[in-house]
């Protein structure tokens, strides 16, 4: 028997093999790894063009592969952050990369995936920290810093240790108003925010299998919210269905082995899990709605990289349709790209937000990270849709941020109060 | 390399919100931000930091947003090491690309604020010279060693290319 098939391979193993010429990679082995993509967005690429600079190559890898997207600061909120998407759109045009302006594309990771510009098997560098969301489409997608991006737009390649993966079952099928973010913020809740640090996670089970694209993406997304390198899920017939559609280059599906070595294997029940709320300043620091209490909000916002899909426009329509917002609360609604924009305009459900009384953005990363568009004064508190509750994560270091689904923010956003959908009578 | 300074002590998962908060992302300047290092947890850093000075922190420090910002920042505002008991992994790679020594110290939790350090960054060994005591950092893969000694990533990736092309 051929010994080094004596242990099978995760998925996340096998990809990173493929990418670095080998026939198996084994956790904590330091490989130079291939990439199919490299990614960075107004905040993050004007620190690596000034790296990617420095190194002296004059023109990136491949500029088919290489993706710049102005979300985080556009439209442009002042004069410093206009110059630093003009130096990316100036770098951009100039090297002939694949280029998203205000208008016509939209959040990052959102996006990649909507345009096919993300296909299983790939691995992905971001200068992002939610990279990882490509994870739910079978991609090895993972967050760096601007300088990695610099070296991986040069070369086309970049350094990886090989993470351990740790493998996450979800039994029985979650209740109505639970999705991909309550399956994630309870998993985080659980482990703790360093809980996946350094690993690979690897979510399978009945309840993923019965979860949309678009709860996929959520829950991918929060990988690194558990410090984990990239969040993956096989590749079944949802996800083949979504890549078919939009795929731009041919692609391979990896499956896990039987006999793949796992860190941990954790199970959880899904039909058990409620609606998950987490309470400042930790992503962890989760409690299921039935348990929040009495939570005043100022403010509600619906989108992001994390819950700025389709589906969760839909969602967050269904609670608020015919319903006014609370007079003493602002409800944000930022669709998480044109395509999405669109969508929801075609189905009726801006016009469902606008009648509700929400403001409803053009796509941006903005409030998330306390950038413009519902930046929080002191003492205010916010139930959010997005991924981080740090303190000050959208405005005043004295404000707060919940983190919950699209459900729970439009319930709350009508009673002025976190909520639970099951409130308001649907 | 001996790096030698006063520590200034945090507690577990200090996030990049509270090493450089988002609304400085506008900026990439290294002195600009250094102006607003840790602001988002301790508004009275910048007053306390001199050239050299360490941070001492507990479990997964920088966690959070992949910005190259926060190590830049902690970098140009004068701290010469980050020492904790683990760190975020994006973190870890942004500050060893850009040149800020990390040292990985269980033990370390012991340093108390304002105590006199000493490190000896070969050997990972650092001395509380307020305490009397010395802890051990985990020692550097070789591969990661070969990126420092390189002086960081861009100067890795400089030489990489540079040996392909004399190939």
């Amino acid at each position: 028997m051929d010994r080094r098939r004596m242990t099978g391979s995760t998925i996340a193993e096998k990809i990173l093999a493929a990418h670095s010429g080998k026939d198996k990679v084994s956790p904590g082995e330091f490989i130079d790894v291939r990439v199919d993509l490299v990614m960075a967005n107004d905040v993050t690429a004007p620190i690596a063009i000034r790296e990617f600079e420095r190194i002296g190559v004059k023109s990136v890898f491949d500029p088919k592969r290489v993706v710049m997207v102005a979300d985080h600061f556009v439209p442009n909120k002042d004069i410093p952050s206009a110059e630093q998407a003009k130096m990316m759109r100036e770098f951009a045009m100039k090297q002939g990369l694949v280029y998203f302006e205000v208008g016509r594309g939209g959040i990052e990771h959102v996006l990649l995936p909507e345009q096919g510009l993300v296909v299983p098997g790939d691995v992905v560098v971001g200068a992002d920290s939610h990279t990882c969301t490509y994870g739910a489409l079978g991609a090895f997608a993972t967050g760096m810093g601007s300088t990695d991006i610099a070296a991986a737009m040069a070369t086309g390649e970049i350094w990886m240790k090989v993470p351990p993966t740790i493998k996450l079952l979800y039994h029985g099928r979650p209740g109505r108003w639970v999705g991909g973010k309550d399956l994630i913020l309870y998993t985080i809740g659980d482990i703790g925010v360093d809980g996946a640090l350094y690993c690979a996670m690897e979510f399978c089970g009945e309840a993923i299998d019965s979860l949309s694209m678009d709860g996929r993406f959520t829950m991918a997304n929060m990988a690194i919210e558990a410090g984990a390198k990239a969040g993956i899920f096989r590749v079944d017939n949802k996800a083949s269905a979504y890549v078919k559609a939009r795929a731009l280059r041919p692609y391979k599906v990896y499956e896990p082995d039987n006999d793949a070595r796992y860190e941990r294997v954790i199970e959880y029940n899904a039909s058990k899990i409620e609606p998950q709320v987490a309470f400042p300043h930790l992503p962890s620091n989760t409690r299921p709605i039935s348990e929040v209490g009495e939570v005043r909000i100022d403010q509600v916002v619906i989108g992001s990289c994390t819950n700025g899909r389709i589906e969760d426009m839909e969602v967050a329509a269904e609670v608020l349709k015919w319903r006014r917002v609370h007079p003493e609360v602002r409800l944000i609604i930022i669709p998480g790209s044109q395509e999405v924009y669109l969508e929801a305009m075609r189905r009726g459900l801006i016009e469902a937000f606008v009648r509700a009384g929400a403001a409803v953005s053009t796509p941006t990363c903005g409030p998330c990270l306390g950038g413009h568009m519902g930046v929080l004064a002191p003492g205010e508190r916010c139930i959010s849709t997005t991924n981080r509750n740090f303190a000050g994560r959208m405005g005043s270091s004295q404000s707060e941020v919940y983190l919950a689904n699209p459900a729970i923010a439009a319930a709350s956003a009508i009673l002025g109060r976190i909520a639970s959908p099951e409130e308001v009578a649907i | 390399m001996k790096l030698k300074g006063k520590a200034h002590k945090y507690g577990a998962n200090i996030d990049t919100d509270a090493i450089i908060p988002a609304r400085y992302l506008n900026l990439s300047d290294p002195d600009q931000l250094a102006g607003h290092c840790m602001e988002g947890i301790d508004s009275d850093f910048l007053n306390r930091v001199q050239p050299g000075d360490i941070i001492v922190a507990a479990t997964n420090f920088g966690c959070g947003s992949s910005r190259e910002h926060a190590p830049i920042a902690i970098k140009a505002a004068g701290i010469s090491c980050v020492i904790a008991r683990s760190f975020a992994r994006i973190f870890f790679r942004n500050a060893i690309n850009i040149g800020l020594p990390l040292l990985e110290c269980a033990p370390a939790g012991e340093i108390e604020q304002g105590d006199e350090l000493e490190v000896e960054l070969s050997s990972g060994e650092i001395r509380d010279i307020t305490r009397d005591k010395l802890f051990k950092a985990e020692p550097y893969p070789d591969f990661m060693l070969e990126l420092i000694s390189a002086g960081g990533l861009i100067e890795h990736t400089k030489k990489k290319i540079e040996a392909r092309r004399s190939l």
